[in-house]
């Protein structure tokens, strides 16, 4: 049983034991002026400790979305913007197996943006498209593009000729 | 249309994507005329936030014309000028019934310690933002503000996030007449946090920073005396000596981003094992005064930061923070501006097209040619 479950399943089953208006002194010492978080946090307008407040209409969504465990339900609106793919999406999967709570969690998500940025440059190049970092990297202005995408292209060749020359065995 | 395209760390830049369209009944599309790229944006250019992904839009600090709007969208018209509040926020939810718009439960799937922020990483919603010609803005009947007539839009577009963030930094602060304040960052944020300390009757106000342009600028534009902690030896030392028993508030304006100290350089920025340099906070909890206020408005990411938590007990420091809540300040915000108390426009140091984003993110992110603020301009007025 994960931890998550584990979680879940003690939360299902605790129960709400003591009515606090039988605890001696309950309130006595509670003052509505020691409130830190005024004027942050407009407690007038508190309707309760649940989450039983009047939703928004549900997005209905026809892309993956991965959910915060911490979610009791799913928020009424979703942001769709690049759903996971690839080694990243596999990895981000696992990422959201685990509570925001987890270490694990974030490295995992950072693991996986390193991998997708790799896999960009890959779909890149399954596009047509030579990827040119240093006009994206803003060293080098957008007017001087192809000689920028010429130069990383000759610096990639270079590099790859290089590297097969070291691998080769020598006599 | 033509949008902002995030490639990886340090790489952006400008590709076609499909138009924006109306997803939700609360949605409306806005076609964008200013943007500006924050500081905590360098975050996620950075590759300091987790989950931003390639091919995503940044981009939470814009305003323009509203284009279309969903069926339950009552209060906007086609062709309204817009400021759009970074936060995305319901209006009806448990934290956005107190006022709290940044913590909106109804906003972001992937993660409930923050609400959704346009463009900024799948932490925070997973949305699209508006360093594009066209965005798509949820709950579109609470958050868009009208823009007035009599307000330049490239002021309108700072009351977005930078001001109110800076404003509600001194305003965490519980600034009492006469206090010391101590604002580390002279960044945008910095800038505004001590422009607003003295509208809440600080008695001095100091400004850290090592970019010395930008604390010249503060010298005059907030004002505030300057300090470049490379030149004062152990700021927090420092200050103790200035104020003989530490600051009264100190504000952290920086965030995960900061320099300063090699260790949570080499632990927080290289090897990611912190949640980014959290020296500024560090450098905030050991100035302020014994039962002082430190206010967090800097961006840190969601794992961990070492801070010195110890001395927040033993000195009874009480610590206030949160993302601004962009909606609710906005009334007296734009009362400031019409009164000239806040002129946030005079912070744009540079205006760029849309098409010049990777230029851009590069200027301000190296601090280039005395940047403090770009501005992209996507679409004409």
């Amino acid at each position: 049983m994960s931890q998550n479950d584990k979680a879940i399943s003690a939360a299902g089953t605790a129960v709400r034991t003591i009515d606090p208006t039988t605890v001696v002194g309950w309130g006595i010492d509670a003052d509505p002026k020691n409130d830190p978080t005024w004027p942050m946090r407009d407690r007038s307008g508190d309707d309760g400790r649940g989450m039983d407040w009047t939703r928004p209409p549900v997005q209905t969504v026809d892309v993956e979305i991965l959910q915060s465990v911490e979610h009791q339900r799913r928020p009424a609106v979703i942001g769709v913007s690049t759903p996971p793919s690839g080694v990243s999406g596999i990895l981000r999967r696992q990422a959201f197996r685990l509570s925001e709570s987890q270490w694990g969690h974030w490295l995992l998500l950072i693991l996986a943006d390193r991998v997708n940025s790799v896999e960009g440059l890959f779909a890149d190049v399954g596009r047509g498209r030579m990827p040119n970092p240093l006009v994206e990297m803003g060293l080098v202005k957008r007017s001087h593009a192809r000689p920028a995408a010429i130069a990383t292209a000759a610096l990639a060749v270079l590099g790859v000729v290089a590297i097969v020359r070291a691998a080769r065995p020598r006599r | 249309m033509r949008a902002m395209d995030y490639r990886g760390p340090r790489r952006v830049r400008i590709q076609d994507k499909p138009m924006p369209v109306i997803q939700h009944p609360r949605d409306a599309i806005v076609r964008v005329t200013r943007s500006c790229i924050c500081g905590s944006d360098l975050h996620l250019y950075h590759g300091m936030v987790p989950d931003t992904r390639v091919g995503m839009t940044f981009g939470h600090e814009f305003c323009g014309v509203v284009e279309a709007v969903g069926s339950a969208v009552e209060n906007l018209s086609i062709g309204d000028r817009v400021m759009v509040p970074f936060n995305i926020a319901c209006g009806q939810c448990h934290f956005c019934k107190q006022g709290l718009f940044g913590n909106c439960h109804e906003s972001n799937a992937q993660a409930t310690a923050v609400g959704g922020i346009f463009g900024y990483s799948h932490t925070a919603g997973g949305y699209d933002g508006g360093q594009a010609e066209y965005v798509r803005v949820p709950y579109a009947d609470f958050g868009p503000t009208l823009i007035p007539d009599w307000m330049d839009p490239d002021d309108a577009v700072l009351l977005t996030d930078v001001v109110p963030t800076g404003y509600q930094a001194a305003e965490m602060g519980g600034i009492q007449k006469g206090d010391t304040v101590v604002v580390f960052g002279a960044g945008p944020v910095g800038l505004l946090a001590a422009r607003s300390a003295w509208l809440f009757g600080a008695g001095r106000v100091i400004v850290i920073d090592h970019v010395e342009y930008r604390l010249e600028f503060a010298r005059t534009y907030c004002p505030a005396e300057v300090y470049d902690f490379r030149e004062i030896g152990d700021p927090v030392v420092f200050i103790k000596k200035l104020t003989d028993l530490g600051a009264d508030v100190c504000i952290d304006a920086v965030g995960a981003d900061a320099s300063g100290n090699a260790w949570h350089t080499l632990f927080g920025k290289k090897l990611k094992l912190e949640a980014g340099n959290a020296v500024p906070l560090h450098w905030a909890i050991n100035s302020v005064r014994k039962g002082g206020v430190v206010s967090i408005v800097g961006v840190y990411g969601p794992t961990g930061n070492v801070i010195p938590i110890g001395n927040v007990v033993n000195k009874g420091i009480t610590i206030r923070a949160n993302q601004a809540s962009v909606k609710r300040l906005l009334p007296r915000l734009i009362d400031h501006v019409r009164e000239g108390r806040i002129d946030p426009k005079a912070i744009i140091t540079h205006r760029l097209p849309l098409e010049d984003v990777a230029e851009a993110y590069h200027l301000f992110s190296s601090k280039l040619d005395g940047c403090i603020k770009p501005m992209l301009v996507p679409t004409p007025d």
